[in-house]
């Protein structure tokens, strides 16, 4: 607790004790109300200050308002216990209000805790702790076992492990070595690392995502803004009410009843009325929820930029993907050697050296799979024919190596490959010497992860790439996605999802999953725009709606869910906090709910609220 | 041009008046405060100086709620 709240835990304690003690005491008349005025005044000065300022502001309608007219009038009318215990409660419930926001505020903090302190930097071969924001690009920077990597950079010196999970929600670490690029915000497990960093610490990841979390909850929800506007209709309208309340009822008595007008009764059914209907469940724990669901999203690895995107994303029901980089890996394998007559070790080696002046991916691909070294010094006469292939010798062997175009063009009959992926045929000394066959991989859970989809009530999944139909058939029935577009080139993407989103209905959300590379505007066209793979992609960061740290597609489904929880407990505490209260409103005009059951329905109602919107902060295991 | 300011305020209410109050004071396009991470972005109209606009705003949110503070 801190000192304010301190502060008004000891006035609740002493005036609750006053006001025990001077309800037992049988003093009558004015001495009796002057003493209740004691405990009275220590609880509630405050509330009675803020609601004449208000008034002098012309902002008269607000919760303090309601509770001062309600417990002056209770006073009035020579309810004294009543008076004292309806604020009492009131600062009771203010205080666990407060106390409860504190305290999920700092949860949520510790939950995102890698902001780094400091960074050490050697100097004369001592350690020296600086500020993360002084340390200039190239610097190295040594980070010890157990300590965070504060900036973004290169490993120049040393081995270690990684430990990713409070940035991905991943429990397993990462390998890292010299050479490798790291990303400040990882807890750095085994080794002594020392790194040149390639980045200013605000330009840094971890300062990146920090800013995006700290920001999140200030993009208001279409549930908040209803609230915000709802309690600014709501309090003047039950402040009209429980005057119309107070003088309507005994004047048609008079009047019209010709029976006795009962100020008294009505004026008191109009306070309770009044202590009834204060807002304060409502307009605390509906962004309370919001707030703890972005929090327990982003300490799974999901980060969500608003509280309004949180609720679009509850309502997803249209899922579009990229195929490169989402649902694949986006790095090209040998897959499979094909009638072959030279070993294959030795067709990987032809192939390798051939192609080892190009630096295209499938180039790349081809040496990863060789493995060894390659000698350049062995290769000669390299031709690269564009869109064909190339021709080189390898130790005075002619080798070619490319596509069917290129074989027809040399005269070599060759052999089609039944498989998906891209063929790379090889003809050695003039001959046809079989096919190697380089295909994208998936990812590992991509599967799960549409199934996981589907399970959790999304309509329709698509795929959309600009890879060949082919490739993009099997990929999208091995998956098991509804529908698959090829061939498309980046603007095609942006026009198919208008499309989609033209069919689909109003309240059906779709959402769009890319890596950030090349798809920005798809992202910022679809309804909500979810990047993958963020670590270290500034770009997807900035582009989409929602961000998910590492790049497993399951994280998709998961979001969602998140999501849902979260709407949930929003509408949970919406209908909950409307509904007690209008039935106490009707309970109270009748005249069966007294102050007392006024002040339990108001205080009671905000506790459940707060503690339900708190629920929205555990989603580990959604 | 977007600012962010450090606030303090004790309810969700007295936010929701803040930001009203900051909405309507000169010089200010927008503003947004978002109570549970007790922060105030505000986005500033062309060649209006963020600092003198600040004094108005923090003026004008005192003025619906005394218990606040904005930490210019």
């Amino acid at each position: 607790m801190n000192k304010k709240q301190k502060k008004v835990l000891i006035r609740i304690i002493v005036a609750a004790v006053l006001m025990g003690v001077l309800s037992l005491l049988p003093i009558e008349g004015y001495v009796r109300l002057a003493l209740f005025m004691i405990p009275y005044l220590v609880i509630g000065y405050d509330i009675l200050k803020k609601a004449f300022k208000g008034i002098l502001n012309k902002q008269v309608f607000d919760e303090n308002f309601l509770m001062a007219v309600a417990t002056i009038g209770a006073i009035i009318l020579g309810e004294y216990t009543e008076g004292v215990a309806v604020m009492l409660f009131y600062q009771v419930g203010e205080l666990f209000q407060s106390y409860a926001v504190g305290k999920s505020r700092r949860n949520i903090s510790e939950l995102m805790d890698i902001r780094p302190d400091y960074a050490n930097i050697e100097r004369d071969g001592k350690l020296e702790r600086v500020d993360p924001d002084e340390v200039e690009v190239g610097t190295v920077i040594v980070v010890q076992p157990g300590e965070k990597i504060p900036i973004d950079g290169i490993i120049t010196e040393g081995t270690s492990t990684l430990n990713t999970s409070a940035l991905t929600g991943e429990s397993l670490p990462r390998d890292a070595a010299a050479g490798d690029e790291v990303i400040s915000g990882c807890i750095n497990m085994t080794g002594v690392l020392k790194i040149q960093t390639t980045k200013e610490f605000g330009e840094s990841t971890v300062s990146k995502i920090l800013d995006l979390v700290e920001n999140s909850s200030s993009k208001k929800s279409r549930s908040e803004n209803f609230i915000s506007k709802f309690a600014k209709y709501y309090t003047p309208a039950v402040c009209y009410g429980a005057l119309a309340l107070a003088i309507l009822p005994p004047l048609v008595r008079m009047a019209v009843l010709g029976l006795t007008p009962e100020w008294g009764e009505w004026i008191y059914r109009a306070l309770t009325f009044l202590v009834i209907s204060c807002p304060c469940a409502l307009v605390i724990s509906i962004p309370l929820s919001f707030f703890a669901g972005i929090g327990g999203a982003s300490n799974q690895g999901v980060l969500v930029k608003g509280s309004n995107y949180l609720e679009t994303l509850s309502q997803t029901k249209y899922v579009v993907f990229d195929k490169t980089g989402t649902m694949t890996q986006g790095v090209f394998e040998v897959s499979g050697i094909h009638h072959n007559k030279l070993a294959e070790e030795k067709l990987l080696e032809y192939a390798a050296l051939a192609e080892s002046a190009s630096s295209h991916p499938i180039s790349k691909s081809l040496q990863r799979a060789y493995g060894k070294p390659i000698d350049r010094e062995r290769v000669t006469e390299i031709e690269e024919i564009s869109g064909n292939g190339v021709t080189a010798k390898v130790d005075g062997t002619p080798v070619a190596a490319g596509n069917g175009k290129l074989m027809k063009r040399l005269g070599i009959e060759y052999k089609e490959c039944h498989q998906v992926g891209t063929v790379i045929h090889m003809a050695v000394d003039g001959a046809y010497a079989g096919h190697i066959l380089i295909s994208d991989i998936l990812k590992p859970h991509a599967k799960e992860a549409i199934h996981a989809l589907k399970k959790a009530g999304i309509f329709k999944t698509v795929m959309l790439t600009g890879d060949a139909k082919n490739v993009a058939e099997q990929v999208a029935k091995e998956l098991d996605i509804q529908e698959v577009y090829s061939e498309l080139l980046p603007a095609d993407k942006v026009s198919k999802v208008e499309e989609l989103l033209h069919k689909k209905g109003e309240k059906e959300k779709l959402a769009f999953v890319g890596d950030g590379i090349n798809d920005a505007p798809v992202l910022s066209r679809a309804d909500i725009g979810i990047a993958m793979g963020a670590l270290g992609s500034d770009a997807a960061i900035e582009a989409a709606d929602v961000v998910l740290m590492d790049d497993d597609p399951l994280k998709i489904a998961k979001a969602i869910k998140i999501s849902r929880k979260c709407i949930r407990i929003v509408y949970e505490n919406i209908g909950f906090a409307l509904g007690i209260k209008a039935i106490c409103l009707i309970l109270g005009a009748l005249g069966i709910a007294n102050m007392w059951l006024a002040i339990f329905a108001d205080v009671g109602v905000m506790v459940i609220a707060v503690l339900n919107a708190i629920r929205a902060l555990f989603v580990k295991k959604l | 041009m977007k600012k962010t300011y450090k606030i303090d305020v004790d309810c969700a209410n007295c936010a929701n008046k803040m930001e009203d109050a900051a909405k309507n004071t000169a010089g200010v396009k927008d503003a947004t405060v978002n109570f549970m991470a007790l922060k105030m972005i505000v986005e500033f109209e062309e060649g209006q100086e963020p600092k003198t606009v600040m004094e108005e705003v923090r003026k004008n949110c005192k003025k619906v709620e005394d218990d606040c503070e904005i930490f210019l």
